[in-house]
């Protein structure tokens, strides 16, 4: 039997930006906040030092324990799913900040077309454009609406940013001025310029100037030590919860923080969430939280576990495409980020200097902007260039055709190691009927209980898109003038590699409980006083990063448990239908 | 001695101990204007011992595998020199070896998946497998072990395994072959501390500086910045 003890206003789960936010808010309003960690406390005074590529890059060091829990993983439902066993092939953050402290940086908002996607499509091309089996709607708000929400995180975390020259319209700029232009981004700017496009710096969490931000939280200035993605920052200067609503929660006095607390259950009365039954894991003490509010803040995958785990929302069943938990699961896999590799004979650059987000982009291709009309495929993408800072292990880009390994592969690793550059393509990811997810019959996590089982497959509209998106950055490349340009080639099939952390769904906003979970304050319909905030209310994937998004949906779930704290409870938007 | 000046002497005395090939290398970085010393300290001779690989005859196959996918040419050392079947004995013996934070529970339904680890074998248990069935191979085509024969029947046997030509226990041979690649890398360019990337040659190779606290003064620079390397134990605080 699992420890009871006394009830709080809130507890929540999972400590990145959404569980972070959340947090911070409510304790801010003078809430009593318990937060769930499942990994360790972490403060910037661990990653001081913390540049070890082996460490942290390999070893996945701040990444999920698998041996204690991990995802199963096939193509179709007809088939069996393998369990994902190695970090090689599964990055989901761990520890106080979660996926947030190892993330690049890179943040954009979504453009207005993505958050009215079905209405936009019909409008531009005709319903018939809509393909069999999607699962494309509307998510219940719109740009106009999720602005201001964007704007509240975007000054929490000082994003360093240009405005987009053909971007949706901003209540105001961005808090802290652009990252550097350096000499291989400008020249992607003039070749985009050149054929058209609108080139811009991409915005950045990486901090350019010191910055205090709303709540009195101190960023420090980014100085391009290229120890980014991955990794925690050494000088405290890539935003994340640690250093921003992390130590603002806690300044309240309002926010008790529980480090190695797993949680495993939400507990249901039918009607109302009642708390969380986590296990303390230096311990083994089972202990139950009970709480008026209950927030599930934890990655798109445990929110979606520990829901079905509990029993709480009705399951999606592919065979009739009814039930909501686990649909519309979306995600950025071998089929994204596809694009064109330049090799320079004659040019080096200071690859090994950089910074997360450190980048150029632009947005004439994305699904705002681009004409589906004569595509063989719908929405569109970005183009970028970034300049990470590639540390020796893991870049080693050599021109197609040359051995993977001995005395030509090292001689050309060799030299082309400060003299490639890479062109990519994010596009956005559409829902699926056959796309989701549940739980596996077969394995089991340290406690007994399931894995989470993922289906997903690719469609035409998975590959026709990638090719689109490997032509343009193509055409960049040659233009930046590389000596040679490789492309990528398009994958026939899934390879179940989850390296990028950019899954969503599962758990969706919209306005019809028949095929959402939650509502656009991410208030579920069956469970008044539980929140599921994270990209598991995302419907679909975008075509940019996802992270400015799911600060901006954090802020917005915030504003709605306030709401239904000061008030007589209910929903705080009823169904439409 | 300073650390910068230990750093250059070394490479000028690796110059001489591998032979005129790496010095000609050299010659085109920043060592070129350096006089020789004649007192020179080096710091780290390569010398060590082994805690996994209880078998010399394992551990030469390894040495002897490493050198042909990172070979010793005129940008420098090969992984031998580097240290690279050294590093790999450490990381073997430790979490990445044992697969401590990897899921290892059954049923293993698909256990030769080339494109999906789901062996039972952890990967130092799959290391040892992979070199010993290397070297049965080699017994049997050549009639001596894999450490003894020339190099590009050395390759023959490398490419058959990366390729999954050859049937091993418990894994495919191109999942072993991946991991010993991917082990080798991470020996020529991980930092010095792991017991690889000797006297950080494996950066000086790529003119990769190694942990620096800032590029913010130089990032903007049309001309590529060349540094002497660092290594944690001279960063970290």
């Amino acid at each position: 039997m699992p420890k009871k003890l006394d009830k709080v206003d809130v507890v929540v789960v999972g400590t990145g930006w959404s569980g972070g936010v959340v947090s911070a808010e409510l304790a801010k309003a003078g809430y009593k906040v318990v937060a769930l960690e499942r990994g360790e406390d972490k403060s910037t005074k661990d990653y001081i030092g913390a540049k070890d590529e082996l460490r942290y890059m390999s070893r996945k060091y701040i990444m999920q324990d698998l041996s204690l829990e991990t995802i199963t993983s096939r193509t179709d439902m007809d088939k069996t799913a393998l369990p994902v066993r190695t970090q090689d092939e599964m990055m989901v953050g761990n520890n106080l900040g979660g996926s947030s402290v190892h993330w690049a940086g890179a943040t954009y908002r979504w453009n207005p077309f993505e958050f009215e996607i079905r209405s936009e499509i019909e409008k531009r091309y005709g319903k018939d454009r809509i393909p069999e089996g999607s699962l494309l709607r509307d998510w219940g708000i719109s740009y106009d609406e999720i602005e201001k929400y964007y704007d509240r995180w975007e000054k929490t975390a000082g994003i360093s940013g240009e405005e987009d020259p053909i971007g949706a319209e901003r209540s105001s700029e961005y808090p802290n001025p652009p990252t550097v232009e350096t000499p291989n981004l400008r020249l992607f700017k003039d070749a985009a310029k050149e054929l058209g496009y609108h080139p811009f710096q991409i915005s950045s969490a990486n901090v350019t100037q010191t910055y205090e931000n709303p709540d009195g939280q101190m960023i420090n200035q980014c100085q391009y030590c290229s120890y980014c993605t991955h990794y925690g920052c050494d000088f405290g200067a890539k935003s994340d919860p640690i250093v921003t609503v992390i130590p603002t929660a806690k300044e309240t006095g309002n926010f008790e923080l529980r480090t190695h607390a797993y949680a495993r259950r939400v507990t249901y009365d039918g009607k109302k969430a009642t708390g969380v039954i986590y296990v303390d894991m230096m311990t083994g003490q089972e202990y139950e939280q009970p709480a008026d509010v209950v927030v599930l803040g934890a990655f798109t995958l445990a929110n979606n576990r520990l829901l079905m785990m509990s029993q709480i929302g009705k399951p999606y069943d592919p065979k009739t495409k009814t039930g909501v938990i686990g649909r519309n699961f979306t995600g950025q896999f071998n089929i994204t980020f596809l694009g064109a590799h330049g090799f320079f004979n004659d040019k080096k650059f200071n690859l090994h200097m950089g910074g997360g987000a450190l980048g150029a982009t632009f947005s004439d291709l994305t699904g705002e902007h681009i004409d589906n009309s004569k595509t063989d495929f719908l929405h569109g993408g970005g183009v970028e260039i970034r300049q990470y800072g590639d540390a020796p292990i893991n870049n080693n880009m050599v021109p197609k055709g040359t051995p993977s390994w001995g005395k030509e592969w090292k001689e050309k690793s060799l030299f082309y190691a400060n003299r490639h550059l890479t062109v990519w393509f994010t596009p956005g990811v559409l829902p699926w009927w056959h796309n989701y997810l549940d739980l596996d019959p077969t394995y089991k996590d340290t406690f007994g209980d399931p894995l989470l089982r993922v289906t997903n497959k690719y469609t035409d509209q998975d590959r026709n898109i990638a090719k689109y998106g490997i032509e343009k950055s193509k055409e960049i490349m040659e233009k930046m003038g590389a000596d040679i340009v490789d492309v990528d080639e398009v994958p026939e099939e899934f390879d179940h590699v989850y390296n990028g952390a950019h899954y969503a769904g599962g758990v969706t906003m919209g306005e019809d409980p028949e095929t959402s979970a939650v509502n656009t304050y991410l208030q579920m319909w069956d469970a008044e006083n539980l929140f599921v905030v994270g990209a598991s209310a995302m419907p679909h994937f975008g075509d940019r990063h996802p992270t400015a998004t799911v600060g901006a949906l954090a802020y917005r779930a915030a504003e709605g448990i306030e709401k239904y704290l000061k008030g007589d409870g209910g929903l705080l938007i009823k169904p439409k239908n | 001695m300073d650390r910068r000046k230990f750093i250059k002497n070394t490479g000028l005395v690796m110059g001489g101990v591998i032979g005129g090939s790496l010095f000609g290398g050299l010659l085109t970085n920043q060592f070129q204007s350096e006089p020789a010393s004649k007192e020179t300290v080096v710091e780290d001779d390569g010398k060590n011992a082994r805690i996994f690989f209880n078998r010399k005859e394992d551990f030469d196959v390894l040495s002897a595998a490493v050198e042909r996918i990172y070979p010793e040419d005129d940008n420098g050392p090969g992984a031998v020199w580097l240290g690279v079947p050294y590093f790999i004995d450490r990381q073997l013996a430790g979490e990445f070896g044992n697969n401590g934070k990897e899921y290892m529970q059954g049923p293993f339904k698909d256990i030769n998946n080339s494109e999906r680890y789901q062996s039972r074998l952890n990967r130092g248990d799959m290391m040892l497998e992979g070199l010993r069935t290397m070297n049965q191979v080699s017994l049997k085509k050549n009639n001596e072990s894999f450490d003894k024969i020339e190099g590009e029947k050395q390759d023959e046997i490398l490419a058959a395994f990366e390729e999954g030509k050859v049937k091993m226990k418990g894994a495919s041979t191109e999942s072993f072959f991946q991991l010993l690649r991917q082990m080798t890398i991470e020996g020529a360019y991980a930092d010095p501390l792991y017991g690889g990337n000797r006297d950080m040659m494996g950066w000086k190779m790529r003119e990769f500086p190694g942990p620096r606290p800032a590029y913010i003064n130089e990032i903007e620079s049309e001309e590529f910045v060349k540094h002497d390397p660092i290594s944690l134990k001279d960063y970290q605080p």
